[in-house]
């Protein structure tokens, strides 16, 4: 069942990102996109990361599409209707097809070492996934979430400054 | 049984396909989507190689990558809106400039 | 004394930096930056007359003054030494004495001149230079001074360097001269492995005389170091075949003539012969080759000297002349006479020099004066100065008297040993006195010509400017006569023991120099020949020979140019001779036709066909190839985002690639 269930989300998943990539239109890009998110978000709870897969769907679904459906649409879209398709979709396809090669290529010849760290299925299931990332959030990455911080800080900034009418 | 294995060929097949379509693509945004689809394929096997090793580090990445990724799409969206108003286009065949 | 032989040296050049330094815009004045110049070199004159006075009286002859290390090769230590012996005091006292004397009159000559401090420093600079050769223990440090005195006659014969002439005089006398030092220093490189290959690794001249024998006597190594030596030495003291450049060198002004190119520099070679002449004793055949270039130069010169109408030219031609003997008295082994001649010639050329120039200084004043662009150096402008310049004539003429070998004037004494050794040493022949007697004869001849044609005879001058001359200051005409004297008493320090016997006065040059030269002179086999050895009537009848062949000279001379006009009709009947020797037998020109033009020719294949197709072509070429390249490789450079993106996927897979067949 499980398994069925994996390969039908893949399916979905594989199919969404091939629309993702080919549609003609950016709002169908887009919804595409949604798609993949919300599977890949099936994944993580399938992972036993549920806390993952919350904020996949509210930071990526949530906000970060929504931003670019909002510029999509504020951007008048029609003007780019038309365009000409890239002539190097021959080269980018075979390289595509070379890294998923090289990558499948390095899965195979690995060894599994099987589990090595302390969070068992168990683990997770008695403290709760999300304690177990706070835990290890505020004290382990402690700077690097603060700088993280930061970083998002600067981003907003940046991003009113560059979007002011007079640059 | 559902090994570590596929969810990291299916992140791999998720990764070519988000390369093909920034190699690919002319719109600004479209590309975007597709690096946003790439970060995603790599966070997918960030999290089933947590999950198998038992280590939440992979995890806490993937947070960092999703921070990352909102101020990614906080700031490029705003060069874009800059750039279709100098422009009226946010073709990648319009930014041109950097070249002989 | 000993102690403060770096002070000789050191004077002339503390005065040629504060003269170069600050002559022109801190001190102006002629009189305190002559001053500065003159009181230097008189400075060097009174140390060296205490070092002079130190030696002779003391026991010791050769000192040997150490002043540090300057490099070690190897096995070879090179010192900055400093070597005093009766010959280098000798030296010191001609260089630093006839040197002040001409630092003294330049106050007078160079008045007005523009560059004045300039003069003096180069003039400092020389005599620095000039000392140095002198003093320098080494071969190393002597070729400091040698190189350094063909520097500052560079720069001195360029003095009017705004003048075409003046400049390519100067560059003339450099490239000739480097073709010298070429000799000087290939031989001193062979003398330093040949002598180290016998174990003494050494370039100091007393062990260099003191090995010289380990080379072998007579071989071939020992002939090729000297003669290459002896280049060095023609080039330096104007010998053929590099001779040319003395003539011209009466570009500069007549002091540098008379310091440089009469007194000083010129002896160099001969000198440098004199200081190695334990190695030059070695080689026979090295000692003919000088014996009979200096012979034919002796000969040749004076021929050209005839028809020269240039005042300074004359005396330039003399001097070639006058150092053909002196390397004639080096190449029949008679070092002492070559040294006693050099001496006396200092002292009558100097005297000569400096006299054409106070002719010409008052030549070019009275020309001037009546707005005449006569040359003021043409003999032909000149005639019946006596009467205008009473001094000068006198101290000219007594100099002329003793260049052309009148009896008990100095030149008669030094010449006649001359003379007298190359026909009675084991090494001389009657081939080389005659040569030498006929070269006597004719510069008796052209000497008179001179004067005759400069201070006797009708006034030729142009009658505006005839009034306008005048005799010449003061610090003019004292070094005249002071000069003048030495020139008449010069030679008793040398009187040929042939005569001294009968007047009482030993050869003080002879037993002077008997420390330097005594070994060389009698080992090496140049001795009196065994038939002539107590012939007192052949040491007689030479001179008398020779003083009669002078006699007809200067009676010959006053009697053509006085009396009558058989110069003129033998310029007519005999045209091409005339023009010949006239324009000095065609030797620039031959040497033009035979290296200077070839050299220009290869020079200007190797700028226009090698250097501008090869050179240039390998430069540009790399440009272009380079321009080539990135007018292709900028195409990569295409301004889409896209493409770039594309490259770096490129690279990720090949990296990627890379580990995953390793």
């Amino acid at each position: 069942m499980e398994t069925f269930y994996f390969y039908l989300l893949a399916l979905v998943a594989v199919v969404s990102g091939y629309l993702v990539v080919t549609c003609k239109s950016p709002i169908n890009n887009a919804v595409a996109l949604m798609m993949t998110f919300v599977c890949l978000a099936n994944f993580y709870v399938m992972l036993q990361a549920p806390f993952m897969a919350a904020i996949q769907i509210m930071v990526y679904a949530g906000a970060i599409l929504m931003l670019i459906i909002f510029v999509i649409m504020l951007l008048n879209m029609d003007s780019l209707k038309g365009q000409k398709t890239s002539h190097s979709v021959s080269w980018a396809a075979g390289l595509g097809v070379l890294i998923f090669i090289q990558v499948y290529f390095v899965l195979n010849r690995s060894e599994p070492t099987g589990l090595t760290g302390g969070i068992t299925n168990q683990v997770v299931a008695t403290v709760g996934h999300t304690q177990l990332i706070a835990q290890s959030l505020f004290t382990d990455f402690l700077l690097p979430f603060e700088i993280a911080s930061i970083l998002l800080l600067v981003a907003i900034v940046g991003a009113v400054v560059l979007a002011k009418k007079n640059v | 049984m559902i090994t570590v294995h596929h969810y990291l060929v299916l992140s791999a097949i998720l990764f070519s396909l988000g390369t093909f379509g920034v190699l690919t693509r002319k719109n600004a945004i479209v590309i975007f989507m597709c690096i946003e689809l790439m970060l995603n394929a790599v966070n997918l096997s960030f999290i089933s190689l947590s999950h198998y090793l038992g280590n939440m580090d992979g995890q806490i990445f993937v947070l960092f990558i999703m921070a990352v990724a909102a101020a990614e799409a906080a700031v490029g969206l705003a060069l874009m809106i800059a750039f279709f108003r100098n422009r009226e286009s946010i073709s990648v065949d319009d930014f041109n400039l950097l070249k002989w | 004394m000993y102690d403060k032989l770096w002070l000789i040296p050191f004077f002339p050049l503390v005065g040629s930096i504060i003269n170069g330094l600050f002559g022109k815009r801190y001190i102006k004045s002629e009189k305190v930056i002559g001053g500065i110049g003159t009181l230097a070199v008189v400075c060097s004159f009174i140390v060296s007359l205490s070092c002079f006075f130190q030696l002779s009286a003391g026991t010791e002859k050769v000192y040997e003054a150490v002043y540090g290390s300057w490099m070690t090769v190897g096995q070879l230590q090179i010192n900055w030494e400093l070597l005093l012996d009766p010959l280098s005091a000798l030296m010191l006292l001609v260089v630093t004495g006839v040197g002040s004397l001409i630092h003294l009159y330049s106050i007078g000559y160079m008045h007005g001149e523009v560059g004045f401090y300039r003069f003096f420093s180069y003039l400092n600079l020389f005599v620095f230079a000039m000392l140095m050769l002198v003093l320098g223990g080494n071969a190393l440090v002597m070729f400091i001074g040698w190189e350094g005195v063909g520097l500052c006659s560079y720069l001195l014969i360029g003095y009017y360097f705004e003048k075409k002439s003046a400049g390519d005089a100067a560059k003339k006398a450099f490239v000739v001269n480097r073709i010298g030092d070429f000799g000087f220093l290939l031989g001193l490189l062979t003398l330093y492995w040949t002598l180290g290959s016998k174990g003494v690794w050494t370039i100091n001249f007393v062990e260099i005389s003191h090995n010289a024998h380990l080379l072998g006597p007579g071989s071939v190594v020992v002939t090729v170091i000297t003669l290459l030596f002896f280049l060095g030495a023609t080039g330096k003291s104007a010998q053929i075949p590099l001779y040319t450049w003395l003539p011209d060198a009466m570009e500069g002004p007549t002091p540098v003539s008379a310091l440089i190119h009469a007194a000083t520099m010129v002896t160099a070679g001969v000198y440098m012969i004199g200081r190695m002449n334990g190695l030059f004793a070695m080689a026979p055949d090295t000692m003919m080759v000088i014996a009979i270039v200096g012979a034919a130069t002796a000969i040749f010169a004076a021929s050209i000297g005839f028809a020269q109408n240039d005042i300074k030219r004359v005396l330039a031609y003399s001097t070639v002349s006058q150092l053909g003997y002196m390397f004639l008295a080096m190449g029949v082994g008679a070092f002492t006479a070559g040294i006693f001649h050099l001496m006396t010639h200092a002292f009558f050329k100097a005297c000569l020099f400096l006299g054409s120039g106070s002719v010409i200084h008052a030549m070019h004043h009275g020309l001037h004066h009546a707005h005449l662009n006569d040359d003021p150096q043409d003999m032909r402008n000149m005639g019946g100065l006596s009467k205008k310049m009473k001094v000068t004539y006198w101290t000219f003429l007594i100099a002329t008297i003793a260049i052309s070998g009148v009896p008990l004037f100095s030149g008669f004494f030094s010449k006649d040993e001359i003379l007298w050794w190359a026909a009675g040493s084991t090494r001389g022949g009657w081939m080389l006195w005659v040569v030498a007697a006929g070269a006597a004869g004719m510069t008796a001849f052209y000497m008179f010509r001179c004067v005759s044609m400069t201070f006797w005879g009708p006034q030729k001058t142009n009658a505006k400017a005839k009034d306008h001359i005048h005799e010449s200051p003061w610090v003019i005409t004292l070094p005249l006569v002071v000069l003048a004297f030495l020139a008449v008493v010069g030679g008793y320090v040398g009187v040929p023991a042939a005569l001294g016997h009968f007047v009482h006065i030993p050869n003080y040059l002879e037993g002077f120099l008997e420390p330097v030269f005594g070994h060389a002179q009698e080992t090496y086999q140049i001795a009196i020949k065994a038939n002539m050895a107590h012939s007192l009537l052949a040491e007689f009848g030479l001179m008398g020979m020779s003083v009669l062949i002078a006699g007809i000279g200067i009676a010959l001379a006053c009697y053509f140019y006085l009396k009558t006009d058989v110069p003129a009709r033998f310029v007519a009947a005999f045209p091409k001779l005339h023009r010949a020797v006239f324009n000095k037998w065609y030797i620039d020109e031959l040497y033009d036709f035979l290296f200077v033009n070839p050299c220009k020719r290869f020079g200007l294949f190797l700028w226009k066909g090698f250097d501008v197709n090869v050179v240039d072509g390998v430069v540009n070429g790399v440009g272009r190839v380079m321009q080539l390249f990135s007018a292709g490789l900028r195409y990569i450079q295409t301004g889409f985002v896209q493409n770039y993106a594309m490259g770096m996927v490129i690279g990720v897979v090949v990296i990627v690639g890379f580990y995953v067949l390793r």
